[in-house]
């Protein structure tokens, strides 16, 4: 057994490793700021050093270790042989399991939030998207169905191919009117086909195919689930639970601009008189009216 | 006096030395010679197979990683590559796709025998609800692996997906757009995927099945409900050990002529 009550010596109070601090600080600093920093900080560094290695050498500023005074479990003093009254109330150890948990609380939160943010965030933010050149209005004629398939972010690639039915319905009081159906099924989202024959001749134009229906389809319908759609893309059969989604557009210098997607629950009459009972842009297999629209209340930003 | 050591003994120093330092040979002795009810059943192995076909899925997948690109230009060719180009590819892959349903298969069968058994009851439910999340997690895995080959099927399989979380009540919008990683599938919705299924997923399922394994270890194993013997008939004291030399080989024994 090591005897009891040993007091090792042990350095007393001393300034000079403060101020070799600072020089290796500062040397440091120097590597990175300026080679004159480097200098002063060695210079610094080896002056407190040396102090401090001189002391050491002279045992001056030995002192002796404090006795400690052994803590007991319960946090109570020993005093004569007697324990002391009352625990305290609110005791070392508790607050130290306190501010231990609320500081690593604390710090996780700081670290873990923006990468979290990271993970979730950006797929709800800039998802606007743009509007989009689809050529000359004159390569839509007039009362035909044309197929559009387009980048809709070229820089994404293939990936993000979309195809719209737009149909030029002749002007209405002098303004242009198109029918833009978007062929993403009300269902889940599979592409829905024409029904008539979709011939292979087709124009170009940038990223934009544009693919005449020589015979106007009897509507559209979804080879996943077997939905279909009237030709102004009412459900008339199968899953879907809305009418298919639309296009909004813009014609600027003669040229037909698709804008933002839009929702639809269905369509009153046809062509250029249509009433089209429009809604936010939802994802398939959402009810957009009716008592089912109450489950989504709020969508998020596209 | 220092006699020499039998190759017995020099072969078991190492270990002796680990296990002094680590208990890890006894912790290993613990875990496979505990004692188990004398009438287990053969079903009762279908939870280290579902283990199994676990550990095959994260070796052959982490292999895979090796080769396969989850960009939406490459990834395709690189399944291509791997299935018909590499030395063996074709077999890893096939592993991996055919495993993934092994792996859910044993992992219904476990369930059922487990449920059969009763050994869901108390003390085990927490057992049973730790199963219930690794058995989503298998699923997750499932569901975010089979957009890697990028072809049509998982394709339009992935858009369907995410539209049907998509029709989840309140939340369900938002879900989709987080899978998706956007309002449509993108590129990263590949990479996202990708990351989600060999990193998020598996991490979580290593961790759970610690816990799956440890609980079955702490609590024991169940008799079949067939069985004769009354719950804790066992012995409940240890046995008596003969005295030790090192932490793991019995004392040598003094030969006759000492």
């Amino acid at each position: 057994m090591e005897p009891r009550h040993e007091h090792p010596h042990v350095p007393g109070p001393s300034i000079w490793p403060v101020g070799f601090a600072v020089g290796v600080v500062a040397l440091l600093v120097g590597f990175v700021v300026n080679w004159a920093i480097v200098v002063v900080g060695a210079l610094i560094a080896a002056a407190f050093g040396f102090l401090w290695v001189r002391d050491l050498a002279r045992r001056r500023g030995l002192t002796k270790a404090p006795a400690v005074e052994p803590e007991r479990r319960d946090g109570r003093a020993e005093t004569d042989g007697r324990l002391a009254p009352s625990p305290p109330t609110y005791g070392r150890s508790a607050f130290l399991e306190l501010s231990t948990l609320g500081l690593g609380g604390v710090i996780g939160a700081l670290v873990s939030l923006p990468v979290f943010g990271f993970m979730i965030l950006p797929a709800f933010l800039k998802q606007k998207a743009g509007s989009h050149d689809l050529g000359p209005v004159t390569d839509y004629p007039e009362g035909e169905f044309v197929v559009a398939t387009f980048m809709s972010r070229p820089e994404q690639g293939k990936v993000s191919r979309r195809t719209a039915f737009v149909r030029n319905n002749g002007p209405v009081n002098g303004r242009p009117s198109f029918t833009i159906i978007s062929n993403h099924c009300a269902h889940l989202g599979c592409p829905v086909q024409p029904n008539t024959a979709v011939p292979a001749a087709h124009k170009e134009y940038q990223d934009v195919t544009l693919t005449a229906l020589p015979t106007p389809p009897s509507g559209f319908s979804c080879p996943c689930h077997g939905g279909a759609y009237d030709i102004e893309g009412n459900r008339i059969a199968g899953p879907p639970v809305r009418a298919l989604d639309r296009y909004a557009f813009s014609i600027r210098n003669g040229h037909l601009y698709l804008e933002a997607p839009f929702s639809v629950s269905h369509v009153d009459g046809s062509g250029s008189t249509a009433e089209i009972h429009k809604f936010p842009f939802a994802f398939p297999g959402e009810h957009v009216s009716g008592a089912e629209a109450w489950l989504y209340p709020i969508q998020p930003p596209h | 006096m220092a006699s020499r050591p039998t190759p017995y003994e020099r072969i078991m120093y190492p270990v002796d030395w680990l296990e002094e330092r680590s208990g890890l040979v006894g912790g290993l002795r613990y875990f496979l010679f505990r004692k188990v009810p004398a009438d287990t059943n053969w079903f009762q192995t279908l939870g280290s197979a579902t283990l199994t076909a676990f550990i095959v899925q994260a070796l052959t997948g982490s292999i895979l990683a090796m080769y396969y690109k989850p960009e939406p230009q490459q990834a395709y060719s690189s399944i291509t590559h791997i299935t018909n180009d590499i030395w063996a590819g074709w077999l890893v892959r096939g592993m991996h796709r055919w495993g993934a349903s092994v792996f859910i298969i044993l992992m219904f069968l476990h369930m059922g025998r487990v449920f059969l058994f009763g050994a869901y009851k108390y003390p085990r439910e927490l057992n049973w609800i730790i199963g219930v999340l690794l058995l989503a997690l298998g699923l997750a895995e499932g569901f975010t692996g089979y957009l890697l080959p990028w072809d049509q099927t998982s394709y339009w399989a992935t858009v369907v997906g995410i539209n049907i979380n998509g029709t989840a009540p309140f939340l369900g919008p938002f879900l989709a757009q987080f899978l998706q990683g956007g309002t449509y599938i993108n590129p990263d919705t590949l990479s996202r995927f990708y990351a989600i299924h060999m990193l998020l997923l598996p991490g979580a399922i290593f961790a759970l099945i610690g816990l799956h394994l440890y609980l079955v270890v702490r609590l024991g194993v169940t008799s079949p409900p067939w069985s004769k013997h009354p719950a804790g008939s066992g012995p409940t004291t240890p046995e008596p050990q003969p005295p030790r030399t090192g932490l793991t080989r019995p004392a040598p024994r003094r030969s006759a002529r000492g």
